[in-house]
Formats: structure tokens, C-alpha cells, sequence
């Protein structure tokens, strides 16, 4: 028997099938790390890498906040920044055919070649990280919004102008609605390039001391070989990438769940 | 509404619309009937303001373009497509012309809830549209268009989506409403039977350039019921716009 009826999966299922593969693969790696006896300096077992989570735990998500809150400033500045810049690229076509290429300039100069100028050129440290952030992390706010703002049905706004709505009145009452779903698609990518922007700086400014954020324990445990806790710092990471994703899909979820395709469940 | 020797050629290079002349009186429901490119829409959007005409006057209520600046709240339009505002309710939807104007807030309820019983949407105003059929969507489209009180009605293909079923039914409220609030319309249609069954005055259409062919009087009173539908003389002006459209296309 073919058909969707055949697919449907249970919402149980979605959240226990992937945590059934990944604590089979944990076991996996548990069992090959024992019987191998493989080096932990080479590869920790999960349970050594749990056990430097806990361990080192004030160290680390000291550093995760650190880490967290470059992150989340640069993905803000990226929105305020981006939904201005696409704002000013609909207003007006010249504008952004003068300023789009060096947009695209921006996203396709790899950050790890310029991170380096800009920790040079900007004396606050932290300033510079969240700049480096921001760089990769705004493109697709600019580019999805632009884009969503643009994609206005021909016929609602041939209705505004039949109705003599006024610019202001176009872009509030259906251009900024419209873009919505566009909009959100940027952000879920945004959400992730700001922590990988984050991160990669770090790495670029290697900056230790109160302020070292996750970057710098992953160096710094590299360096002493305390392999168990460059582990932790990247479990870390990672969830904190999971997390701010799933937080924009909830955002998301929330503002276009009665209306939009792209968030209306096949139940409704 | 007059426009007189009206043409339009798009900046393709597209001629659309050769010169026409053509006048919707009060009380008009005037259909333009023709095949796909033959300028309908052009037509409709000259008369709409939504585009200005290369050559050629048109004409609103006695004032001309450069006068009014646009036809405004006299004029309403329905579009191919119901072109709601899929993040606002129903009811939210057929308030928009009010909202834009200004029209204060008491007001413009009690105008929605006056239109939406007459379209038979009342239970549905705090629906989205996606949450409507088609034909539900059409209505509150319809719904929108007559909430400012319009004096002429702009209808581009409204019911070309739906099934035959839906739209027969449609067309019988349509020409209900047109009949009891004395609305002038202005109907683009590609079908014979629809052109026949709703309007006063059918103007046939020709492509390349799209050009008027003939206007035919649909000398029928009102109201017309189904049983309109299944008479020899309804066949006899469908048989007669149908040779006339095949010889425009010829």
C-alpha cells in the first residue's frame, strides 16, 4: 500500500528514533574506546567526556557564556542590521544595486582571512569578536528579507494601490507581514553562523584570561592534550548551535503557525 | 466611466491594447469577453488606474486622471485570484479598504458585519484564509471590494479557478447583489455562458492587438434564475458571441 497514509510517523517517534541512534552510538563508541583501550589523548571515551564536563564545569560554561554572549549580541546587531539594510534595498533599486555586490563581498570573504584585520583595527576585543560575528552572520537576514519583502502578491498590491495606501502604509500593512516566513528562513541559518562566527574569531584572537570563551579552551586543551575537555567544550558548542535553532524554529513556529504553509502541521 | 480611443503598448514592446473606445453607464454590468492576450485584463487595469494608456482618454464620474489621481474609493476591484492577506482573519481582510481610508474603527465594524452577512461569511470573520474553500475566499474578496461602498465593481476573472458548480452558484449571488445595490460592473471573462448569464452589455474582444469586435446587448430581465440557463434564447446569444469570438481569433 503506497501513499502518506503510510508514512505517518508517531510524535513520539520523531524525538525517540534520532536519541535511539545516537545512545546506540555512544554505546558503540563506549565499547570500542574500552576494548581497544584506545589512549584518551586520542580519542575519550563518553563517559571520560562527561566526566570533564563535570569536572571542569565552572571553566567551561563560564566560557559557554562568554562564547553564548558574542554569539547572541551579534545575532541581534545581524537582525537590527540586516531587516535596516534590506528595508533601504526595497525603498530604493539604485541602492541596492550600489550596495548589494558589496554585501555578497562580505559573505564570500572567508572570516578567517579578515578576523585578523578586525582584531587589529578594533581595540575592544570583545567589540572585534562580535563584529567578526555579525560579518557572517548577516547576509542571509539581508538577502531572505530583501527577497520577502519584494515577493508581495501582485494582486494585494494592486488592492493598496487602488486604495491610495500610502508607502508607509504598503510596507507595514503587507510588505513586512508578507516577508515573515522569508525573514525566519534567514534567521534559522543566521542563528547558526553567529555562533560559528563567534567561535572562529576566538579562535583567530586566541584571547584567554576571565573573558576566554569556548574557542580558547578548545586551544588551550589541545595544547595540554586534556583531549576529555576539548570534548566537552565541543559537546558544548554544539548544543548551544542545537539550542539557538531550535529557539528560532520555536519563534518561528509562533508567529506563522495559523497562517503559513511552511509552519502549519499536516493535522491542522 | 469612458474611455475613449485608449491604447496601450508595454515597455516588452508588447502591443496589448489597439484603440478602444468603450462607456460603462450606472447600473451597467458590462462584460468584456475575449481568449487569453486578447487585452481584457489591460482593459480592466486601464479603467482600474492601475496603468495610464499610451493614447487616449479616460474618464471617471466626468473627471479625467490628471484631475482625481486615481479612480479611488468610488472603484473596487476583484482579482483572478482571491489575493487575500494570509496572516489576517477574514474579517480583518474586508476591513482593509476601510483601514486604509481612515474610516474609524465603529464605523468600519459595523460596515464588515453588514457586508459579510450579506456575502454569508458572518460565522466565518475570525477565520484565516486558508482555514476557507475557494469559493468562501472568493466571497470574502467580494465582501472587501463592496465594503467602502463602491460605485463601479472591477471583476477580473473572479470565479475562473472554480469548479462549475461553485462558480454557477457564485454567479447567481453576484447578479442578486448587482441587481438590489444598483452597482455598476465591469466583468472580464473568457466564458460564453458566464458573459450571457450575467451581463447587460457583452463587448467581444479580438488579440493581436486586442481591440474591440462588437457589443452585443443581453436583452434578458433580471432577476435570472437557472431556468435562464437552459432557455433557447440563452443558447441563441451563446451561439451568436461564440461565432463572433471565433471569428475575432480567426
Amino acid at each position: 500500500m503506497s501513499g502518506r497514509g503510510g508514512d505517518a510517523v508517531h510524535p513520539f517517534a520523531r524525538i525517540g528514533a534520532p536519541l535511539l541512534v545516537g545512545a546506540l552510538a555512544l554505546a558503540l563508541w563506549q565499547i570500542v574506546v574500552s576494548e581497544y583501550d584506545v589512549p584518551s589523548y586520542i580519542v575519550p571515551s563518553p563517559v571520560a567526556v562527561m566526566h570533564a564536563l563535570v569536572e571542569d564545569r565552572i571553566l567551561l560554561f563560564n566560557s559557554l557564556g562568554v562564547t553564548l554572549g558574542i554569539a547572541l549580541t551579534a545575532l541581534a546587531v545581524s537582525i537590527v542590521l540586516g531587516v535596516l539594510v534590506a528595508l533601504l534595498f526595497v525603498r530604493s533599486r539604485w541602492i541596492e544595486l550600489s550596495l548589494f555586490p558589496y554585501a555578497v563581498l562580505l559573505q564570500v570573504t572567508p572570516i578567517i582571512a579578515i578576523a585578523p584585520l578586525i582584531i587589529i583595527w578594533v581595540k575592544n576585543t570583545w567589540l572585534a569578536l562580535v563584529l567578526c560575528a555579525v560579518v557572517v552572520a548577516i547576509f542571509p537576514i539581508i538577502s531572505n528579507t530583501t527577497l520577502g519583502l519584494r515577493s508581495v502578491d501582485p494582486a494585494l498590491l494592486n488592492l493598496f494601490r487602488i486604495c491610495r495606501a500610502s508607502r508607509s502604509q504598503i510596507l507595514f500593512r503587507l510588505r513586512i507581514p508578507g516577508s515573515l516566513p522569508y525573514f525566519f528562513g534567514g534567521l534559522r541559518i543566521a542563528s547558526g553562523l553567529s555562533l560559528i562566527g563567534a567561535v572562529v574569531a576566538e579562535f583567530v584572537a586566541g584571547t584567554g584570561g576571565q573573558g576566554a570563551g569556548l574557542a580558547y579552551q578548545i586551544l588551550l586543551a589541545g595544547i595540554q592534550l586534556n583531549i576529555p575537555r576539548l570534548f566537552a567544550a565541543l559537546l558544548l558548542i554544539t548544543l548551544s548551535g542545537v539550542a539557538l535553532f531550535a529557539l528560532t524554529v520555536w519563534v518561528s513556529r509562533l508567529s506563522l503557525a495559523r497562517w503559513h504553509e511552511s509552519e502549519i502541521s499536516p493535522s491542522d | 466611466m469612458q474611455a475613449v480611443g485608449v491604447a496601450k503598448t508595454y515597455a516588452t514592446g508588447t502591443r496589448a491594447l489597439a484603440r478602444v473606445d468603450i462607456t460603462v453607464h450606472d447600473g451597467d454590468f458590462l462584460t468584456l469577453l475575449g481568449p487569453s492576450g486578447c487585452g481584457k485584463t489591460t482593459l480592466l487595469n486601464l479603467i482600474a488606474g492601475l496603468i495610464e494608456p499610451d493614447a487616449g482618454t479616460l474618464r471617471w464620474w466626468g473627471r479625467e486622471l490628471a484631475a482625481t489621481g486615481a479612480p479611488g474609493q468610488r472603484l473596487a476591484m476583484v482579482f483572478q485570484t482571491p489575493a487575500l492577506m494570509p496572516w489576517a482573519r477574514i474579517a480583518s481582510n474586508v476591513r482593509l479598504p476601510l483601514d486604509l481610508a481612515g474610516v474609524d474603527p465603529a464605523t468600519a465594524r459595523q460596515s464588515v458585519a453588514s457586508v459579510m452577512r450579506l456575502v454569508g461569511l458572518s460565522e466565518v470573520g475570525t477565520h484565516f484564509p486558508r482555514e476557507l474553500s475557494g469559493g468562501m475566499q472568493m466571497r470574502a474578496s467580494i465582501a472587501r471590494a463592496l465594503v467602502n461602498s463602491p460605485d463601479l465593481l472591477l471583476m477580473d476573472e473572479p470565479f475562473g479557478a472554480l469548479d462549475e458548480f461553485t462558480r454557477q452558484r457564485l454567479d447567481d449571488e453576484l447578479v442578486a447583489l448587482w441587481a438590489a445595490h444598483k452597482l455598476s460592473i465591469v466583468f472580464v471573462t473568457h466564458s460564453i455562458a458566464e458573459a450571457v448569464f450575467l451581463s447587460t452589455r457583452v463587448a467581444v474582444m479580438g488579440a493581436r492587438p486586442g481591440r474591440l469586435i462588437a457589443e452585443i446587448a443581453i436583452d434578458e430581465p433580471h432577476p435570472r434564475g437557472e431556468a435562464f440557463r437552459g432557455e433557447p434564447r440563452f443558447a441563441a446569444y451563446c451561439q451568436r458571441l461564440s461565432k463572433l469570438v471565433a471569428e475575432a481569433h480567426a
